[in-house]
């Protein structure tokens, strides 16, 4: 049966399973996770290709026909609306002979052509049509469309795929985590957000786990955002310091939340989560007390949520972060700034933040990707071979919720990513959804 | 004679005295000269890198840089700690800065009337990360001060601007 088989990194042979249980310990991860391309692979499939990925957001495509490219692993993806309104995930890829359908970024058509032999198709994938059609017997002879992406769904606009026939639903795959984007609707005095403020595309060469471990950390804030902090007297390095409050929460499925809502219930000041006050935005303020009455107090005390959403989808109180993998040692962050609807006063200064903070020259987001840069070059080097993942393990609790918790500080984030992580790595590839 | 302070066309502006501002500009961001770049930016400057969309209302739609001069204050003074990661170390740099012309003039909202330059630029930039090229297109407003100019727009639209690009952490 097995002829001799090369032994990869000392771990696993080549063709047979990965152990993950190996390679993943309750509060250690082994080096080779991050830079492994048989892992890479084995990712795509069992996760990339299967659970719900984040893709985008209907208010890019407002309008019926409306389209933008989008990327969902390593697929090249047409996000359409089409007349009817409903929203498909196209793989930009002709049934005839592979050529990409679509090379503009974003528009308005009901339909596409391919440039290489003149197929077209509507919106949704169909096939509409082909030139000199008697070479196939005629026309709508060919039993072919444009590949999709077999479930798509939506919650508050933020618009998921899965590679997956079936499986969990989106709300089912959200759990808990679908509670924090109710969180980020309810700042809107319309109760709906929008991203349309266009995205920044941030080139990475990293793994793309150590960002989706890093969004909730709390632990580097102070280190690696110190020179911001220190120069703008921002309040925020404190949120992360060891006398804060705040939680840090494993909310299952692989998603996470550092919960600021303690320190800013301490201070009860509306928008001092947005860093100003209620005199600052009146308008919105009054339009909140309007909308939500007596609940409005709370909501803008609180703000928005600070939550990574298993795999890719990261929400970082007024900035969306979509991570795309690209290979095992890089990745693209996709950034942009939440826009509330119904609210200018906040979306001009939440873009003007978000340029301040984010992408390829944000003053806190440069030195994040620095940081996960600089980690990918680490876990080449031989030894410790291990990433310790235990900090905060002792001092877990459970909250009211059932949920475990660790101080703003902890590790507990990271935690539950792995052993989600783990969860799907060991399924078979016969098994569908989550 | 002209003095530059009653520039009123372009025609009347000496190309080499721009092209000699324009290369202390490059020289300065090069060698991370933080102090004499910030000292060349006037009180009302704007230093916008866009992203995806290059012809937008910077207001409207997210920038990879769009800075007004407290913001491009609060960026120098982040890289002045040591401690601006993507920075630390700064990158080691050359530029080349090339196709100058002089487009015409433009008002300022403070009613200054600045001339507009237009030059290509390549970057070579070295990093522990690897190395990076970074082309662009760069639009200056340059207000006439003395003998000298001062900075009050840089626009730079990054050829890459459509696609992923890498951090960009040195002034460019």
């Amino acid at each position: 049966m097995t002829a001799t088989v090369p032994v990869r990194a000392g771990l696993a042979g080549a063709g047979s399973p990965i152990d993950y249980a190996s390679l993943i310990e309750p509060t250690r991860v082994h080096g080779s996770l991050y830079n492994d391309p048989a892992i890479f692979a084995e990712e795509l499939e069992k996760i990339w290709y299967k659970t719900w990925v984040f893709v985008g957001h209907a208010s890019e495509v407002p309008q019926p026909n409306d389209y933008v490219r989008k990327t969902l692993g390593l697929q090249d993806i047409i996000m359409t609306r089409d007349r009817d309104g409903e929203i498909h995930l196209l793989l930009n890829r002709c049934a005839h002979r592979a050529n990409l359908v679509c090379d503009a970024a974003s528009g308005n058509s009901g339909s596409f052509r391919c440039p290489y032999h003149g197929w077209t198709y509507r919106n949704t994938g169909e096939l509409l049509g082909y030139p000199y059609n008697k070479g196939y017997g005629g026309k709508g002879k060919l039993d072919l469309a444009m590949g999709s992406v077999p479930r798509v769904e939506s919650y508050h606009g933020f618009v998921f795929g899965s590679f997956a026939p079936d499986g969990p639903s989106l709300i089912e795959h959200l759990g808990a985590a679908a509670a924090e984007i109710d969180r980020l609707a309810r700042l809107s005095p319309e109760g709906e957000v929008a991203l349309d403020a266009g995205w920044l595309q941030h080139k990475t060469k990293a793994n793309w786990k150590l960002l989706a471990e890093n969004e909730t950390d709390g632990y580097h804030p102070q280190f690696v955002h110190g020179s911001i902090f220190g120069v703008t007297g921002s309040p925020i390095g404190a949120l992360y310091s060891d006398a804060s409050t705040a939680v840090t929460r494993n909310l299952g499925g692989g998603h996470s939340e550092n919960d600021l809502r303690p320190e800013f219930r301490k201070f009860a000041e509306p928008m001092r989560w947005f860093g100003t006050t209620e005199s600052r935005v009146p308008d919105y303020v009054a339009k909140m007390r309007d909308k939500y009455g007596a609940d409005a107090e709370q909501i803008l005390i609180e703000g928005a949520p600070h939550v990574m959403i298993f795999p890719n989808l990261f929400i970082a109180e007024i900035q969306v972060f979509n991570i795309q993998p690209v290979s095992a040692g890089e990745c693209v962050q996709h950034s942009t700034a939440v826009q509330l609807v119904g609210a200018p006063e906040l979306n001009k200064r939440m873009i003007s933040q978000s340029i301040g903070s984010v992408g390829p020259a944000g003053m806190l987001l440069a030195d994040d990707t620095e940081m996960y840069e600089r980690n990918q070059r680490g876990v080449e080097l031989r030894s410790p071979e291990w990433l310790d993942v235990r900090r905060g393990v002792e001092r877990e609790t459970t909250d009211e919720g059932g949920f475990t918790i660790g101080t703003a500080t902890d590790e507990v984030g990271m935690r539950g990513f792995w052993s989600h992580y783990r969860e799907l790595m060991e399924r078979d590839g016969t098994e569908s959804g989550r | 004679m002209t003095t530059p302070h009653t520039l009123t066309t372009a025609e009347s502006v000496d190309i080499r005295r721009v092209e000699a501002f324009l290369y202390r500009e490059a020289r300065h961001a090069d060698e991370n000269d933080y102090d004499a770049w910030e000292a060349l930016w006037t009180d009302d400057a704007i230093y916008w890198v866009p992203a995806c969309d290059t012809d937008v209302d910077p207001l409207t739609r997210v920038s990879i840089i769009y800075d007004n001069r407290n913001r491009i204050s609060t960026r120098l003074q982040q890289v002045r700690t040591g401690k601006r990661y993507a920075q630390a170390p700064p990158s080691n740099l050359r530029r080349l800065i090339s196709n100058v012309e002089i487009l015409g003039t433009c008002e300022s909202s403070g009613g200054d009337t600045d001339i507009e330059v237009g030059a290509n630029v390549l970057v070579f930039e070295s990093r522990a990360r690897g190395n990076e090229l970074w082309g662009g297109r760069i639009t200056y407003h340059l207000r006439p001060d003395g003998d000298d100019f001062r900075l009050s727009y840089k626009k730079v639209v990054l050829v890459d601007h459509d696609k992923a690009v890498a951090t960009l952490g040195f002034l460019i």
